[in-house]
């Protein structure tokens, strides 16, 4: 085991240690009371210097985390005001265009936060900017965490918690986004109830107890309400609050480099480093959540006005978030059975009810389906580089080219507009594009990434580009390869090789025909994940090279020593 | 477990030996402020700086507060609400300057050594493992419950009875749906209904513009003209002999999801009519080339409004389904699976626009119990 070299390790920034001030007296006296009470001083003993480490990548799940805070502290303003009831009113507010029209007490508590409650409109717009910012860095988070490994054991639990967050994070949203009772979000709700509607055998019966009755009825924003300030938020902070502990009992991942090993974490104490940063963050990301709700404007809903079964606006579409299954839906073939006086809505249930969920499962499955197939029962807390792990980042790669592809095509008459291009002819590309580029995009993003580990290879053998040309006597020109510095060159070998492909032994009469042929497709399988991936130089390999390297330059410096005109390569 | 970053470790190992051994923590460097006290001190009054600025915000956000006006004065200072704007710039630049601060404060003055902590592996020692096994296994022997399965069993039985009543408690969330999806208010005009012991027949429903409730004349429409109309029920109840709380609040909202109607009038001859759900042709279903069909949506709800007026085309703005109203509302685009209702028209006495009977089929999204009928 090699643990970093911690002589060179400083222990002090200080000349003198620190010694406490008589100012601490009373101090002391508080923190007795508590310790005699609540025996803090054995559980802060370790974790008041936890280390941290440092990497900007893994700031994305704290700004998640800030924002679900500045969710809860605008989300809490907001509900002093707004009223939760689908009871007609007529507005006499403020807003001078839609005195008189009559809307439910939802919409015109939402108008009156809006107009008639200082500073209502801007924790209105905070509210739904940290709401976006919230999923968006999730889902950032989750590509960190997926493209690094940082998912291996011991950490597929946190995964899958990570999955239900996003997955109640989006409910969330869309609960929060149809209570005003506007137009867009009546119109997001109406197919909402279509959504349901298309649910074999009991979908109506969904329908009319969600809504209390006939769509709209007069149930579902209380419902919702209920849902999105209590039910939903309590089962956010508990898995919240479970991430967060796993994260601290697994310590978190560390990229590897000199010193940083499988074996320890190296970075900032919480005290004071770490929690004056992320402390600090907290304001930052409140910071800008304030800004932007006070410079951009977001969902103005008195611009749209109440919601209206007859009445809908064009360009109409969900929250950013839920526009990959709304793509999915506008593509899809208009396939629907009628049997036996029933209908089944493939239309409808493919794109919604089985596409998003059946997304999340292999979500949850990628950290179980990849220690199957390359058989890895090691814990890991070095994190990879994108690169060093081809198929898995190709993998990636193809969901996220269905997302991004499902995403564009929620947004066919936009860009159809917008490009002057026909609708008809971006859904039918759209059709094939959905099944044919995330597989395009699998290829190239493995291809790529065995292009870069090559490029390592290439640098710890051949060194880096100096960048110096030097002209041999005969008149050819050659770029002088320097070696790498040691650190870095530790850093690019720091990872695992690829474990050989398992052999099976035909002749075990012990396995069973089944058992043979899982053994065989996880062979074959092992065999694609592993595919052209480029294995670290040996020691033998790196000492020949930069034996030869040496030799090379040596050569060329005897050469242009004693050629005609004596100037030497520069010196480095 | 294998230790991945053995030297030693065998040559069947999954990993072989480092090719490079790990050259240790970099020596620590030492930052300006920790050498030169003048730095020190910069960063020192930077740091109060910044709480001093972020101070000074909240100062101007109370100013602002109490200060500026807000109501529907909101186009003030290029589009933004002055008081939304000014609160929001003061208390954002409040909040960014306090985490501008800490952070500047962490780089610059506070210890910026890094420090090492061991790692454990998650797993429990083999000695915990024990422990807790053997303390598992004697409290469950020590409640007998492996020994007195009549106990185990009534009471997993008990308890998961209990589930019941969490499911039924929630059955009074709405009522069943009985036939409620069938039919719409439409099937009001030309009852028989009974009034304080009188038969009465109820006029055939007029059709009425959505939003003014005027009700249209069949010599109103031009050629090409589109409207969006409801049944004048909605705005006269009395008329029908229904209640007015009947179509107020939120039971209107419920009648217009349903009774949303298009009316288009085109040249009589590119119509082709369908066949209704008896199987008769729907030829005298439009009056001068006046077509109605409901708005809902037969996809997923969404009211339809985009009319393509050369072709008799209308697209749903939600997923771009495409109807042809000209062609019983077959679907010519998108993933819409049946045609749109049609509503069969007829002329009263006075000229106006009547439904002769409601849709004879279910309007909206699909659903389950939902029939079809082809109808070319």
């Amino acid at each position: 085991m090699t643990v970093g070299d911690m002589s060179k390790v400083a222990t002090t920034n200080g000349t003198e240690p620190a010694t406490p001030s008589k100012g601490s007296k009373r101090a002391g006296a508080v923190a007795n009371w508590a310790d005699e009470r609540l025996g803090l001083g054995t559980a802060m003993k370790k974790n008041l210097r936890k280390v941290f480490p440092d990497h900007w990548s893994f700031m994305l799940g704290e700004v998640a985390l800030w924002s679900f805070v500045v969710l809860l502290l605008t989300g809490v303003f907001l509900t002093l005001w707004f009223d939760p009831s689908m009871a007609e009113v007529e507005y006499n507010g403020s807003y001078d265009p839609l005195r008189g029209v009559h809307m439910s007490a939802a919409f015109a508590s939402t108008v009156d936060i809006s107009f008639d409650v200082r500073g209502g409109l801007l924790m209105r717009q905070m509210h739904h900017w940290a709401a976006m910012i919230f999923i968006a860095s999730m889902m950032i988070h989750l590509l960190r965490v997926y493209l690094t490994g940082a998912f291996r054991k011991p950490r597929e639990i946190n995964w899958l918690i990570g999955c239900m967050l996003l997955l109640l994070g989006t409910i969330e949203g869309f609960t929060g986004y149809s209570l005003p009772d506007d137009l867009l979000s009546g119109t997001g709700v109406r197919a909402a109830d279509g959504f349901m509607k298309a649910t074999p055998v009991i979908g109506t019966y969904m329908s009319f107890f969600l809504f209390g009755g006939e769509f709209p009825g007069d149930s579902i924003i209380p419902r919702f309400y209920a849902m999105h300030i209590l039910l939903i938020p309590g089962l956010l902070l508990a898995l919240i609050a479970a991430h967060m502990l796993l994260l601290v009992y697994h310590k978190h991942t560390q990229w590897p480099g000199p010193g940083r090993t499988e074996k320890n974490v190296v970075g900032f104490p919480m005290l004071p480093v770490y929690m004056a940063k992320a402390g600090g963050f907290f304001f930052i990301v409140f910071g800008v959540t304030a800004l932007m709700g006070g410079l951009f404007s977001i969902n103005n809903v008195w611009k749209l006005g109440p919601y209206d079964p007859s009445k809908v606006t064009a360009g109409s579409q969900p929250d950013w978030y839920m526009g990959w299954p709304d793509g999915l839906l506008r593509v899809i073939p208009a396939w629907e059975t009628h049997l036996w006086g029933h209908t089944v809505s493939w239309n409808v249930m493919l794109p919604i009810l089985v596409a998003p969920p059946l997304l999340l499962v292999i979500l949850m499955l990628l950290p179980f389906l990849e220690a199957w197939i390359t058989g890895d029962k090691r814990e890991h807390h070095l994190l990879q580089r994108p690169r060093n792990a081809p198929t898995r980042t190709g993998i990636m790669a193809g969901l996220m080219t269905f997302y991004g592809l499902a995403w564009a095509a929620g947004g066919n008459d936009i860009i159809a507009i917008k490009m002057d291009l026909s609708i008809n002819q971006i859904t039918y590309f759209m059709r094939g594009a959905l099944f044919i580029g995330p597989v395009i995009a699998f290829f190239i993003a493995r291809r790529w990434c065995v292009s870069l580990q090559r490029h390592d290879e290439e640098k710890l053998l051949h060194g880096y580009e100096s960048g110096v040309l030097v002209r041999s006597p005969d008149g050819g020109y050659a770029e002088k390869h320097l070696p790498l510095p040691e650190g870095k060159a530790y850093t690019l070998t720091a990872r695992d090789n690829d474990p050989e492909i398992d052999e099976i032994d035909e002749s075990d009469s012990s396995l069973s025909g089944r058992q043979l042929r899982k053994a065989r497709l996880r062979q074959r399988l092992q065999k694609l994940y592993f595919a052209d991936n480029v294995q670290k130089p040996t020691a033998e390999e790196l000492q020949e090279s930069a034996e030869h390297a040496e030799h090379e330059l040596h050569e060329l410096e005897t050469q242009i020593a004693n050629g005609p005109n004596k100037h030497g390569p520069a010196e480095h | 477990m294998t230790d991945v970053h053995d030297p030693h470790s065998s040559g069947t190992d999954l990993v072989p030996a480092e090719p490079i051994a790990d050259p240790g923590l970099p020596e620590h460097q030492w930052r300006p402020t920790d050498v030169d006290d003048a730095a020190e001190k910069r960063a020192e009054r930077q740091v109060a700086g910044f709480f001093a600025l972020s101070a000074i915000c909240t100062v101007l956000f109370l100013v602002a507060y109490f200060v500026l006006d807000i109501g529907d004065n909101w186009t003030t200072f290029a589009g933004f609400g002055a008081s939304t704007m000014a609160l929001g710039t003061t208390l954002g630049l409040a909040l960014l300057f306090i985490g501008v601060g800490i952070i500047h404060w962490a780089r610059k003055l506070m210890a910026d050594k890094e420090i090492v902590e061991m790692r454990h592996p998650a797993r429990s020692s083999d000695e915990d493992r024990e422990g807790t096994l053997k303390a598992l296994s004697d409290g469950l022997a020590e409640s007998g419950i492996g020994r007195r399965p009549l106990i185990r069993n009534s009471m997993i039985g008990s308890v998961a009875l209990l589930g019941l009543p969490a499911v039924v408690l929630l059955r009074d969330l709405g009522p069943l749906p009985g036939d409620k999806l069938e039919s719409t208010i439409w099937a009001r005009g030309g009852e028989q209904i009974t009034v304080d012991g009188a038969q009465v027949t109820v006029p055939k429903m007029r059709i009425s513009r959505d939003a003014i409730g005027t009700p249209i004349l069949a010599s109103d429409l031009e050629i090409g003209d589109l409207v969006n109309a409801q049944p004048e029920v909605l705005f006269n109840p009395e008329r029908y002999y229904v209640e007015p709380e009947e179509v107020e609040g939120i039971n209107l909202q419920v009648h217009k999801s349903k009774t949303s109607l298009i009316l288009l009038r085109m040249e009589p001859g590119d119509i082709k009519p369908g066949r209704a759900a008896d199987g008769s042709s729907r030829e005298n279903w439009t009056v001068n080339g006046i077509v109605a069909y409901s708005k809902i949506c037969t996809h997923v709800g969404c009211p339809i409004s985009l009319n393509e007026r050369t072709t008799h085309h209308l697209l749903c703005p939600c997923h771009q389904s495409t109807f042809d109203l000209a062609d019983s509302g077959r679907v010519v685009f998108g993933p819409a699976g049946r045609p749109l209702p049609q509503l069969p028209l007829e002329v009263d006495d006075e000229g106006y626009l009547v439904a002769q009977s409601d849709f004879d089929e279910p309007v909206g999204p699909s659903y389950w119990e939902r029939d079809y009928y082809d109808r070319w």
